[in-house]
């Protein structure tokens, strides 16, 4: 496998790219392309490494660099773990932010593909500038808007309840839904609802039944980006939430389990590590996805 | 059977109630279509944008209703040396760490550009970075920069024996600002890169196969091909990046807190800290709004500044 695609002498390879020719040396390339390439994976993985290895660790290992080799455990122990889950409120704090991200995901999802339905193939005069003015809203950061928004929320009575997060949150997943997915209806052939409207399809009909099938690799792009985007939002979290049992995994991690000034390394880790595997699992599922939707939007 | 009902299913299409036919209505369906997310970004988004800038100029703080104060908070804010470094970290953070996450950004995607085994899978463990949540990340850096357990550390003064005592990475100014940008830097390249990768793979091959006829060096097909085709989209992925290094805040507030004395305040973490934190809502709101002139400014420098040459090579071609 390694011998066929480095060798120089596989034509379909070489002519691909430009940099694969004959006189390309193999050597040459291990230190061009592989050696920095290792360095860059090395450095991108390390401190989820680092994190995994310190949630294992017993205290005294963690601690203990002349004695113990710190790149390795040598008894590890789920002692971080369990003390996370059943000394602390981490389950609630996971139930809080998958709902907060389930809901905001949907609630975006509905707006966006109507907006985007509405804005490409409704076609009216002006739609272009209501896309511009939906797209130029993902350029207003959140730091600009969370102290505004603080006085919204509590001028609406839903300070300190997750249903403010799910309402906040499609601020800058709207936009990018519906960028996304103007891109994928363009992509649908319009001959198809033409049909359907001569066969006497009501509008909402073709909607239902010709354009969002077509477009559910879309819908899936923008789906997923939607959670991991609402997963990982902090700034809303940390200023819409008080109460210990209403906060997301981020800001609880950083607010709940940062007490004092012995800092417990390995519950912090074993906690940043809990909290990153549902998005990371939820990536390595739908890793091509990801990867569209981010250049698609970029491109667009 | 297939003769009755095909009738029946006629007679149904041709007699819409009321609502179905309303539905139909093409200005009725748009306005019902666009309802939805226009009314949360109105809501959520363009009323507390105006509702900031009001802020900005009353005095209100948390549990009481501010009057308006005219320019007062801005000219506080000018004569406040915090604002002032919190400025100067914020430019410097976002040109530093721009800098950074593209020169690597660019070289990653170049390399990935390449052909080898496991491609999909490397770029699957690249974009991880960004994935995970940015405070978790910023967590496992706190840790990394720890003053007594640091690990680079302890590779420098056990393993390679470069120094004798331990870094201190976050209990003084620069090492702290430093240790902030490399973090972010980390956190960056990933999304650089996938989206350069993007780019770099529209171009075509056959203009390098012509450049290389012509005898062109590695470095003359990078300078004359690759980066002028990147540029549009450089452009676009810059400004991104711009404006969401500036407004950061999940990276200092987690890390450092603005510490140590107040060295690595953020115009996003100050403005946390006057107006949640301390209740200073008008106050707060005025250093948000202070970020508005910085980022417009950048937005179109590096939209139209990267972007001119495209619109030249525009006007040549016509």
């Amino acid at each position: 496998m390694t011998d066929v695609a480095a060798s120089p002498g596989n034509s379909n390879v070489a002519s691909a790219t430009p940099d694969t020719m004959s006189w390309d040396s193999r050597a040459r390339r291990v230190m061009m392309i592989y050696l920095p390439l290792s360095c860059f994976v090395l450095i991108l993985l390390f401190p989820f490494y680092w994190m995994g290895i310190t949630s294992f660790k017993p205290n005294a290992e963690l601690l203990n660099y002349k004695e113990h080799n710190p790149f390795w455990i040598t008894s590890p122990t789920i002692a971080h773990i369990k003390h996370l889950l059943f000394n602390t409120n981490y389950p609630t704090w996971l139930k809080t932010t998958m709902f907060v991200a389930i809901g905001s995901t949907t609630l975006s999802l509905f707006a966006s593909t109507l907006a985007a339905y509405a804005i490409e193939r409704l076609r009216f005069k002006g739609s272009p500038y209501v896309g511009l003015g939906i797209y130029l809203a993902y350029l207003v950061p959140p730091s600009i808007l969370f102290i505004p928004l603080a006085t919204v929320i509590v001028q609406f009575g839903l300070f300190d309840s997750p249903m403010a997060l799910i309402l906040v949150y499609p601020t800058f997943l709207v936009p990018f839904c519906t960028w996304l997915l103007i891109g994928y209806f363009k992509s649908i052939p319009y001959e198809l609802e033409e049909c359907a409207l001569v066969d006497g399809a009501t509008r909402l009909q073709i909607l239902r039944r010709i354009t969002l099938p077509l477009a559910v690799p879309g819908l899936i792009s923008a789906g997923i980006f939607s959670f991991t985007l609402s997963w990982n939002e902090f700034i809303y979290a940390l200023a819409f939430i008080q109460s210990g049992a209403n906060k997301t995994v981020p800001v609880a991690i950083l607010t709940e389990l940062v007490t004092g000034d012995v800092y417990q390394w390995g519950a912090l880790m074993a906690g940043s590590l809990l909290g990153s595997l549902p998005v990371a699992l939820f990536y390595s599922l739908f890793v091509d996805y990801y990867v569209s939707s981010l250049t698609g939007a970029v491109k667009e | 059977m297939s003769v009755t009902t095909i009738p029946n299913r006629t007679y149904v299409v041709r007699q819409p109630g009321m609502i179905t036919r309303l539905f139909d209505y093409k200005p009725f369906l748009i306005v019902m279509c666009l309802t939805p997310a226009i009314g949360l970004l109105a809501v959520f988004l363009t009323y507390p944008l105006g509702l900031g800038i009001w802020l900005a100029f009353t005095d209100t703080t948390i549990g009481q209703r501010g009057v308006f104060v005219g320019f007062e908070n801005f000219q506080y804010l000018l004569k406040d040396p915090l604002w002032w470094n919190a400025v100067f970290y914020s430019v410097f953070y976002t040109a530093v760490a721009t800098f950074g996450k593209f020169a690597l950004g660019f070289w990653l995607a170049l390399l990935l550009n390449n052909h080898f085994p496991l491609k999909s899978l490397l770029r699957a463990i690249v974009l991880l970075p960004w994935i995970v949540p940015t405070v978790l990340s910023a967590l496992a850096f706190w840790w990394i920069y720890d003053p007594q357990f640091s690990i680079i550390s302890y590779l420098l003064v056990d393993v390679l024996h470069v120094r004798s005592t331990n870094v201190d990475f976050l209990g003084t100014p620069w090492p702290a600002r430093f240790s902030l940008i490399v973090a972010n830097i980390w956190r960056g390249i990933p999304f650089v890169a996938i989206s350069l990768l993007a780019g770099l793979q529209t171009i075509s091959p056959s203009l390098y196969e012509a450049a290389m006829l012509d005898g062109a060096t590695a470095w003359q097909r990078f300078r004359y091909i690759t980066f002028p085709m990147m540029m549009p989209i450089l452009a676009i992925v810059m400004t991104f990046s711009i404006i969401f290094t500036f407004t950061d805040f999940q990276l200092v507030y987690a890390i450092t807190r603005g510490g140590p004395v107040n060295s690595t305040h953020l115009l996003a973490t100050l403005a946390f800290q006057r107006g949640i934190a301390g209740g200073e809502l008008g106050e707060g709101a005025a250093i948000a709004v202070s970020m508005i002139p910085f980022l417009v400014f950048a937005t179109l420098f590096s939209y139209f500044g990267l972007a001119r040459r495209k619109w030249q090579q525009g006007e040549a071609n016509d």
